[in-house]
């Protein structure tokens, strides 16, 4: 069954759902999604470091999103740049520095376009123990850090105040962010994972009353658009990240319907 | 009566600066199980730093501060809530510890918030969600509580009995309060221990001693070191009737 590269697919991207369902809700809610755009633009230099050296292409993205989410760290506490002007500057530089390292590699034969917005055809099965295992491990890490992540969501001072330890919530989230860029880049692609993390959860704010209920909402969101998504790509033969994020466009339009409702409910 | 082993919160000599600006420096205060310890003082004098150096939200602090409890309950000024976050009144009462139905339920009750318990927290008024606030903050029965205008924004007759509840509050738990108020009647009547700011200690002392301090006079006035006698007449007869004090 594993043979089939559909199936393949079909299993990684419902482990991919699963874990981007709660992490793009703090998405969404800690208003991260350029961070998480710039993490996944530095991904392709750790992809360029995989191939040169010969290493595991989600271990080394994942090692180099961590080195840059901590430079960006240090940059915001060192620096008078605002916020978006380190996002970019670290997304863009570390993009431009990928490109130029995959020119001195003219060994190896490059599928730019996969790297970008993801290949079916790409996953192994390595890389679905890889996404499996990894983002088992995502989700007990999120569950631990939930109540004090969640609570400094809220407010910081609170959860500070009351003894959560917001801080290390919040290194142990970048950490994790990192984690999911690295195991769903095949997937998705680089340019679209953060379409991954933000959509379903927007759609899934429109629907939902409690966090709970959203990053539940959330889930199921992104399940659909990978099951919507893959079936079309098949069908229309399109690339696979792009229809999967397509595919939760259509979902998020869907939910805006449901906003409209309760709104003329109200009046 | 103050054992070192009732001490809940301990400041000594502490001060925080930003921007190479004092915000309040030197200031030693403690606060101890059962005792209501206010900070008093014009706006700007560093009443929520006080209370934010004893919590430790503030790190990088002059001086040092000692905490001897982690069950800490905070209703902070100022709480700006993201409206991104689909969040009613029970999910924000079990924020910062997980808590049964029926704490959570008591403590909505005595804030006089319950039927609120699953509305949406941004579609409350600011008196409401002022006293759901009050409500997390007891609702998981904290040894110190650090209430920074707790009443804010409450109507007249909710924020007598809320003053009232927090008095109950914390005889009834024996935990520490650190409260920081501008209404000088409630100060000066309910606290066992009065501190009065200004960047700095002023004065310091139970209620009777500070109303007498110049300094206090100079700060607020003459007319509040009469509130205090004016108090004490009403405080006599607190014990003879409830009703009457809430008329006047």
């Amino acid at each position: 069954m594993l043979d089939d590269f559909f199936i393949r697919a079909l299993i990684a991207g419902i482990g991919v759902a699963i874990v981007t369902g709660p992490l793009g809700c703090f998405v969404v809610w800690r208003r991260l999604s350029y961070f998480g755009d710039t993490l996944a633009h530095s991904a392709l230099l750790g992809v360029t470091l995989a191939y040169s050296m010969e290493f595991n292409i989600a271990f080394s993205v994942f090692i180099i999103s961590s080195l840059i989410a901590l430079t960006l760290i240090q940059l915001q506490k060192r620096t008078n740049l605002p916020g978006d002007a380190l996002l970019g500057l670290l997304a863009h530089s570390s993009l431009a520095v990928g490109l130029v390292v995959i020119g001195f590699l003219s060994f190896i034969r490059f599928d730019i376009m996969g790297l970008l917005f993801g290949d079916i055809l790409a996953v192994t099965v390595d890389d679905l123990l890889i996404i499996w295992i990894g983002g088992a491990l995502i989700l007990l890490v999120l569950k631990l850090i939930w109540k004090p992540l969640f609570a400094s969501t809220v407010n910081y001072e609170l959860a500070e105040a009351e003894g959560l330890n917001p801080d290390r919530a919040k290194a142990i989230f970048t950490i994790l962010m990192a984690a999911i860029i690295a195991i769903s880049i095949k997937m998705v692609g680089l340019l679209l994972i953060t379409g991954m993390l933000i959509i379903p959860a927007a759609m899934a704010r429109n629907i939902s009353s409690s966090p709970q209920k959203m990053v539940i909402y959330s889930i199921i969101g992104g399940l659909l658009s990978v099951i919507l998504g893959l079936f079309s790509s098949l069908e229309f033969n399109t690339a696979s990240g792009p229809s999967i994020i397509a595919a939760s466009l259509f979902l998020f339009i869907l939910s805006l319907l449901n906003i409209k409702q309760s709104i003329k409910l109200k009046n | 009566m103050s054992s070192e082993q009732n001490i809940l919160v301990k400041l000594n000599k502490a001060g925080f600066s930003l921007n190479n600006k004092w915000l309040v420096k030197g200031v030693s205060l403690q606060v101890e199980k059962g005792k209501i310890v206010t900070l008093i003082g014009p706006n700007g004098s560093g009443k929520s730093t006080t209370a934010k150096i004893a919590l430790g939200i503030y790190k990088k602090i002059d001086g040092s501060v000692e905490k001897y409890t982690n069950k800490i309950g905070y209703v902070p000024q100022k709480i700006s809530i993201d409206w991104t976050l689909p969040l009613r009144v029970n999910d924000f009462m079990v924020l910062t510890e997980s808590l049964d139905k029926e704490s959570i339920d008591e403590a909505l009750s005595l804030t006089g918030v319950i039927h609120l318990k699953d509305k949406n927290l941004g579609d409350l008024s600011g008196g409401e969600f002022q006293r759901v606030l009050l409500a997390r903050a007891i609702s998981k029965k904290p040894e110190l509580l650090v209430l920074d205008e707790p009443v804010q924004g409450v109507d007249f007759t909710g924020e007598i009995a809320l003053y009232e509840l927090i008095k109950k509050i914390s005889d009834e738990l024996n935990c520490g309060i650190l409260l920081i108020s501008h209404d000088l009647h409630t100060v000066m009547s309910a606290t066992d221990h009065v501190v009065c700011l200004n960047g700095h200690v002023c004065c310091s002392g139970s209620p009777m001693d500070v109303a007498k301090n110049n300094e206090y006079k100079a700060l607020f006035g003459e007319q509040a070191s009469q509130i205090l006698s004016r108090y004490e007449h009403r405080h006599d007869h607190v014990h003879t009737s409830e009703g009457e004090i809430k008329k006047n």
